[in-house]
């Protein structure tokens, strides 16, 4: 039995220690914006945050959230409308949109840490989280305009992420 | 004249039985039920004791109840459970009486009167003093009740007879309690205790000899324990920047080292679950012993060019250099500004030893929110082969540190991986 917090909700899931996390988040909490892509945590599809980290849940064992704070895209603002989402949204980032739910949580936590992120900061944090519709480019434009949005906005007044 | 050396012969053997058996002869002590009440200062202070101790790690179970034992302790001589000290008076302890409890703590031995096996540090308890044994019986006998019969060790004859044990104790047990050093002052003769009577730091830092025993000569100079590597916490310790007073005092509050690293493995509960329950006076005593070992403070001069050298490391534009940033750089990027969360590959302990057996573990196996820094994670990357696994490591030594290349690294990666993610 492990317990830990999705999204702020409180769940118990009764599956072996080694059941990676993301079979968990999908499968038997059913919130399926995370996605599955490499398994190996190589390819970022599967990004959530635990305890406001970025984590890859497929190679994360559900034991090892024991206790912790889960965060999928589903939570990250409850319409959608986090400064990383929006910005996505007005330069139209996705193209098939696979992998994107991940670009966004990596994003959100490299924003954290590197406030005003430069092309170094985002090729270092962002490059495990690969996009084969290679829409690199507006990644990179919307991670500055987001960081500038929320640069000027209070920290007190962002959604939690 | 046969007759009379094989009757010599006889008398010798009869002599060397009764020997043994008057060496290792202890008397049961009577069954005695505990006290009904205990005063709740003395059970508040045996709490912070047994935390001090850390005797739930080793007498709990994953999702088992709190101190009921069935921890298997793999030992190089069979596998060892833990026994229930909870205060069930069949299964458990709820039966010894506090002469009982104190003879097992200070002198390894079981209320009726048969050797603990030294999988219970009694070579550190028997330091304990007096009144800190009755503050932790007070508090044991105040715990749930649970009724877990224990679990047969997996030992092989003749390792598996306790009377034996008497002989190991003849060899390497001293029996008395901790005698402070008239030299030093009384923090950290306070610390020296917590660390070697109660804490038994050296159960896991000190190497120990075929026997078992730990050696003497050698105290906390580092050893391997449970897979892991138990860093030297002399100044043999490998950290590029020395452990100062406030390195030590984040690391054993909190478990996390700015400049070091995290508390992972068997070093994880020690911190969380043991040494963040001290008193801050306490905790601060231990630091005062622990720094002492090492000296780190007088050797600051040492931190700026370590701090300077790692923040000079650049990724290689090779393979290796890109499968480290698309596999670490999420969270081990960094723009030379250190941040413990973002920890920094080239300050960290695991890269700096001599073996790479920390990395490797950690590397395959990630480390749980309960591990390391408190509610993150970091993933696990088993789904790599050991020949990747391998390039990474050799690349983070010969690109992150100064420290001579690590060898048969794929061989290592594959025996780690074939030991199993184990207990902790």
């Amino acid at each position: 039995m492990t317990r830990f917090r999705i999204n702020g909700q409180s769940v118990s899931v009764d599956v072996d220690d080694d059941t990676p996390l993301l079979w968990v988040i999908r499968d038997d909490i059913g919130l399926t914006g995370t996605k599955f892509g490499c398994g190996i945590g190589l390819c970022g599809a599967c990004t959530v945050h635990v305890g406001g980290r970025a984590t890859r849940s497929c190679s994360t064992r559900v034991a090892d959230v024991e206790g912790a704070d889960v965060l999928t895209i589903e939570g990250l603002d409850p319409a959608g409308q986090h400064p990383v989402q929006k910005a996505w949204l007005a330069l139209q980032v996705p193209q098939c949109g696979y992998c994107q739910s991940g670009q966004i949580m990596q994003a959100v936590a490299l924003i954290q840490d590197f406030p005003a992120p430069t092309d170094a900061d985002i090729d270092g944090v962002m490059a495990g989280s690969l996009c084969r519709c290679m829409t690199y480019i507006r990644i990179r434009a919307a991670i500055k305009a987001a960081a500038a949005d929320m640069k000027t906005q209070s920290p007190k007044e962002l959604p939690s992420g | 004249m046969a007759k009379r050396i094989l009757l010599g012969l006889a008398v010798l053997m009869i002599l060397g039985l009764v020997g043994m058996f008057a060496l290792a002869y202890r008397p049961a002590i009577a069954e005695a039920l505990p006290p009904a009440q205990f005063n709740p200062l003395l059970v508040a202070k045996g709490e912070r004791l047994a935390a001090g101790g850390n005797c739930a790690t080793c007498h709990t179970v994953k999702d088992g109840a709190p101190y009921a034992g069935g921890y298997a302790m793999k030992t190089g001589f069979g596998t060892i459970y833990s026994t229930n000290i909870t205060p069930d008076p069949t299964t458990g302890i709820g039966n010894w009486s506090e002469a009982a409890f104190r003879r097992a703590l200070h002198q390894g031995v079981a209320r009726d009167g048969s050797h603990l096996f030294p999988a219970l540090p009694y070579d550190h308890f028997t330091k304990l003093s007096d009144a800190d044994v009755s503050a932790l019986y007070a508090f044991m006998m105040t715990r749930a009740a649970v009724v877990a019969p224990a679990k047969t060790n997996d030992m092989p004859f003749p390792l598996n007879v306790r009377a034996l044990q008497a002989g190991w104790k003849l060899l390497f047990f001293k029996e008395g309690r901790f005698v402070p050093d008239t030299r030093q002052t009384a923090e950290w003769n306070r610390g020296a205790y917590l660390a070697d009577a109660l804490g038994h730091c050296g159960a896991c830092h000190t190497p120990r000899n075929a026997l078992g025993a730990e050696v003497g000569d050698k105290a906390y100079a580092g050893a391997q324990i449970d897979g892991w590597i138990a860093p030297a916490l002399t100044a043999a310790n490998p950290a590029t920047v020395p452990w100062n007073t406030p390195e030590l005092i984040d690391y054993l509050a909190t478990g996390i080292s700015l400049h070091h690293g995290t508390a992972i493995g068997p070093m994880s509960a020690v911190v969380h679950d043991g040494l963040a329950k001290l008193s801050p006076a306490d905790r601060q005593a231990l630091t005062r012993y622990i720094e002492s070992l090492g000296g780190g403070d007088a050797r600051a001069a040492e931190t700026a060019p370590a701090l300077a050298r790692a923040a000079a490391v650049r990724l290689g534009e090779d393979a290796d250099g890109r499968l480290f940033n698309a596999a670490c750089g999420s969270c081990h990027y960094s723009d030379g500004t250190l941040n413990a969360l973002r920890p920094d590959i080239a300050l960290n302990t695991a890269a700096l030893l001599d073996e790479p057996t920390n990395l490797i573990r950690v590397m395959l196996y990630g480390i749980g929110a309960k591990q390391g820094a408190p509610g993150i994670v970091m993933p696990g990357f088993a789904g790599f082969g050991d020949r990747d696994i391998a390039r990474l490591a050799a690349m983070i030594r010969e690109t992150h540190t100064n420290r001579p290349a690590w060898t048969d690294l794929e061989k290592k990666v594959a025996d780690i991986r074939a030991a199993g993610h184990g207990e902790s």
